[in-house]
């Protein structure tokens, strides 16, 4: 039964004046995190209802749940109270990250409970990305476990500052003083690897309540605060963020008639005021900032946060994705950093493959140059690697498609992170931290030629073009770009043929057959077909080239209407029983791994310029289906 | 200007403002899901402020289950009216036909088809590839796990267990065609900023909201008001006028009310702070049974 409230006066007073603002509360965001089962959840469920935080219905449903799904017993299982999916109910644990909110006297918190296991890091990285203090979870009968040194180390990329040790479940081992000493002292002992500006150490008990908001007394030698205390004091050093130089990065074009043109967008950095001047940190064009506009009323200034739309007093090229900065303050600029990776798909990262870029407002196309080291988790110390696995943590260089303008991710959390995502499945597949430019890009001066590619082209009496040939071992590939080639040839046309086998023997002899190398193979192919179409040339290149993403980065490569990518579509079982070089029989026997079809995977192209198949003929007939396609698009003449 | 937000409200509004921008910088054809409830009013405000000196790029789409209180239909046309935005209003036709209606079908059965159904009929209508939402992480579990940028598949579904990481405010809106994203602005606000902001920037709402003498029925414990004469009142149940009001709106044989004597938004908020109910409670459907909103959610439900 719904029970009549009645509010006492001063009640409705109190109200008031916190509504109105003079009862300023500071927010702090933070995550709990650490490995599986370290009681993360139930600490989250603790606070809230410590901070009485729970309604009574919220309260009924758990004692309700807690018989249905606890795992303590008779008791009210706290964790129930954040585990919101089934999924994670039915297996006690929790998948995705939560965001809870409470408040005590003095702070308003969101509070992120991040999954513990392994497979979930990237949903932990998710709420540590916003987050401005840690609290690191840690089993006092387990100590520190590679997850609590990968979540360490997560959250000490992402930049949180502050740290919590909660180590937990001390009443399990008697509140020995000891144990929680020895805990302390491992994680100091890694603490060199970290940039945290605040380590606090608190043991407690989440299921009990110990040191969480009240001191336990069973502790009498932890002379500390408890989890509340230091969660309501910990100085949040602002981060200055108004004080740092203009970062305006442009969101939206707003022109709601010819008479307005304005740039909205969020500032990540600094303030502006009207009259200021600005560049554009892609080109260098500068204005003047005329008005701050806001659906409040225009403003004289704005500051870090602030969501407005800015006038400039001439017309210069803006666009979404563009930063607006001081002239005397600048960001770096430039298509080769240098940053660190949290790779978070179940397909390794591989060197050389295109993904796609979203840093700030601006989306490019970019990919991992080199990889320098993973971070391997036992030790934090850099290993070699030539790829990322799920979660792995790695520092790699990268190359974009086009110059972007950023910060180091110390100096800006916001023009300094950017995540990729693949190009054909839309997932995100890493979060990157930069932290420097590379000076390369800067320094290459690209060398100004008079000769160019037309005027080659021309004296051949061609366009040039890359016929890209893919498909199974086995499918014909060869045999067709051989007639065709040969048919070009007896023209008079200038061509020239790679091909997969014959390559490996020479350019890339120092190349495997792993996800890895074969990226690798295919990019030093596109860039030879590069070279030799700007010779004016008509390449044929027949490769397997099993995934779409190095398929799309050798199309990439030259202009448009230059790449004809030609799919050979054989079915796997006709190119198994053709088996000319007896490489699938090889392969069935598990003499030869990673082969496509059989154990790797061939992704079929999407949509192709031509899709040979043999029910349309035999190879003679194909070839001469490329030709009237090439006759046809005016690569060659009739 | 009005007087200065808090600092915590201004940071939840330019949050807001960022992630409808980034919407209509990204998504060719979005819409913005309007309930008229505080949420939503809230949401509207903000999408007002956010794409100034221009009106909201996007129309307002209301699922109407033809069961909403009389009071919820005319603010929701004159609020489109005051604005000058255009109002897309979808009912489940077939449902309608069939005579569907919360006191015969049982409230989930009704949910599926006159809510769940009826959104999936609009958004595949419209073709729309984002839909704004005025959901809260703090309304419920379920929720509370949810992404702002939250991937439908091409049958509007929700797959709680393989979400997109979303790091920082850097938004992944790319998707194949058929498939969209439910955009939530308002996931970091609890109902209690929800107040504090309506209060701070006199955003007009729903007068249900506010407590009035209204004719109410107690069953199971829940206050349910008699809005209208298709009130299926059981024997013996005879209403009775009592000062209530409603914490949530929606469909009036399925949303509870509280008796309150708040009549302004400022007596609101003080009641907020010494609720010992969370507003859920008043929302019949959400009591089906544990984990049901999360069933509805991966079956298209908002």
């Amino acid at each position: 039964m719904a029970e009549p409230l009645t509010l006492a006066p001063e009640a409705i007073r109190s109200a008031r004046s916190l509504a109105l603002g003079d009862a300023d509360k500071s927010l702090l965001r933070f995550i709990t995190c650490g490995s599986v089962d370290d009681g993360k959840s139930t600490l989250i469920g603790r606070l809230l209802y410590d901070s009485k935080r729970l309604f009574e219905d919220q309260i009924a449903a758990l004692e309700k749940d807690s018989r249905r799904f606890g795992t303590v017993g008779d008791d009210i299982d706290l964790a129930l109270l954040v585990d919101g999916l089934e999924a994670e109910r039915e297996q006690g644990i929790t998948i995705d990250v939560a965001y809870r909110f409470f408040a005590t006297e003095k702070r308003k918190f969101i509070v992120a409970d991040t999954p513990g296991h392994e497979q979930y890091t990237r949903n932990m990285a998710t709420g540590a990305s916003t987050a401005d203090l840690a609290v690191l979870l840690i089993d006092a009968r387990k100590g520190i476990l590679p997850q609590t040194r990968r979540h360490a180390t997560i959250a000490s990329l992402l930049g949180i500052r502050h740290v919590v040790l909660a180590i937990n479940k001390i009443d399990l081992v008697g509140y020995d003083r000891a144990v929680y000493d020895a805990i302390v002292a491992a994680f100091d002992a890694d603490a060199g690897n970290y940039a945290f500006s605040s380590r606090v150490a608190i043991p407690i008990s989440a299921r009990f309540g110990d040191n969480v908001s009240g001191l336990s007394p069973a502790m009498p030698w932890y002379r500390g605060p408890t989890l509340i205390e230091h969660l309501e004091s910990v100085e949040l050093a602002a981060d200055g963020a108004a004080e740092k130089p203009l970062r305006f990065p442009v969101q939206w074009v707003n022109r709601p008639d010819l008479g307005f043109r304005g740039y909205a967008g969020t500032l990540a950095a600094g303030a502006v005021r009207t009259g200021d001047e600005v560049v554009v940190a892609r080109t260098g064009q500068a204005a003047r900032v005329e008005r701050i506009v806001t659906h409040d009323g225009d403003l004289a200034t704005a500051e870090a946060e602030d969501a407005v739309t800015l006038t400039l007093d001439r017309e210069i090229d803006v666009s979404r994705g563009d930063l607006l900065v001081p002239a005397d303050a600048r960001p770096e600029v430039a298509d080769q950093f240098a940053a660190h990776l949290i790779w978070m798909a179940e397909e390794p990262m591989l060197p050389g493959r295109p993904y796609l870029m979203k840093i700030g407002t601006r989306t490019i196309g970019a990919a991992v140059t080199e990889l320098k080291h993973r971070v391997e988790m036992d030790t934090l110390k850099p290993l070699a690697a030539k790829t990322l696995a799920l979660n792995d943590i790695g520092f790699a260089n990268f190359s974009t498609a086009e110059p972007i303008a950023f910060d180091s991710y110390d100096d800006n959390r916001t023009t300094g992170a950017f995540i990729l995502i693949d190009r054909f499945t839309n997932q995100t597949v890493a979060a990157g931290l930069i932290r420097f430019g590379l000076r390369r890009a800067t320094n290459i001066h690209r060398q100004a030629l008079t000769v160019d590619k037309a005027s080659r082209a021309g004296a051949k009496g061609q366009k040039p073009a890359v016929l890209w040939f893919t498909g199974l071992s086995g499918a014909g590939k060869s045999t067709i770009a051989n007639l065709v080639e040969q048919k070009l040839h007896l023209s008079g046309r200038h061509t020239y043929l790679l091909d997969g086998d014959n390559v490996r023997h020479g350019l890339n002899r120092d190349l495997g057959f792993t996800d890895a190398d074969r990226v690798e193979n295919i990019r030093r192919v596109a860039e030879t077909a590069k070279l030799f179409v700007d010779a004016g040339l008509i390449v044929l290149a027949s490769f397997i080239s099993p995934f779409r993403s190095e398929r799309q980065l050798a199309r990439d490569l030259v202009e448009d209407g230059e790449f004809v990518e030609i799919f050979v579509d054989t079915p796997l079982a006709t190119a198994e029983a053709r088996d000319p070089k007896g490489l699938y029989k090889k392969a069935r026997e598990g003499k030869i791994r990673n082969f496509t079809g059989i154990d790797s995977p061939y992704e079929r192209p999407e949509n192709p310029e031509l899709r040979l198949s043999a029910e349309d003929g035999d190879a003679e007939a194909l070839a001469e289906r490329v030709i009237a396609y090439l006759v046809d698009r005016g690569i060659v003449p009739r | 200007m009005s007087s200065p937000l808090k600092p915590h409200l201004r940071r939840l509004e330019a949050e807001a403002i960022f992630i409808m921008r980034e919407v209509v910088a990204n998504f060719t054809n979005p819409v913005m899901l309007y309930s008229i409830g505080k949420d939503s009013s809230v949401m509207l405000h903000l999408a007002m402020k956010a794409f100034h000196p221009a009106r909201p790029p996007f129309p307002l789409l209301h699922i109407d289950t033809t069961w909403k209180f009389r009071e919820m239909i005319s603010f929701r046309d004159e609020t489109a009216r005051r604005l000058g935005l255009d109002l897309i209003v979808h009912t489940n036709e077939e449902g309608r036909a069939s005579g569907i209606n919360p006191f015969d079908h049982g409230s989930s059965n009704y949910t599926q088809v006159m809510k769940t159904e009826a959104l999936k009929q609009a958004l595949g209508a419209g073709g729309y590839d984002a839909a704004f939402g005025g959901a809260r992480r703090d309304e419920e579990k379920s929720r509370a796990k949810e992404r702002v940028f939250s991937f439908r598949t091409g049958s509007h579904g929700w797959d709680p267990k393989n979400q997109r990481p979303e790091l920082w405010s850097l938004y992944n809106t790319r998707i194949a065609p058929g498939e969209s994203i439910r955009v939530f602005p308002l996931s970091n606000w609890t109902e209690l900023d929800i107040w504090e902001y309506i209060l701070a920037e006199n955003i007009p709402i729903v007068p249900l909201y506010l407590s009035a003498e209204r004719p109410v029925v107690t069953r199971s414990g829940q206050l349910i008001m008699a809005d209208d004469a298709r009130m299926r009142l059981l024997p013996g149940e005879v209403p009775q006028k009592k000062r209530v009001r409603f914490r949530t709106l929606g469909c009036y044989p399925l949303t509870a009310a509280v008796e309150s004597d708040a009549a302004t938004v400022e007596d609101i908020v003080a009641e907020m702070l010494l609720a010992t109910t969370s507003e859920r409670q008043g929302r019949l459907i959400d009591h089906d049974e544990s984990g049901s909103m999360e069933k509805k959610k991966r079956e298209g439900y908002f």
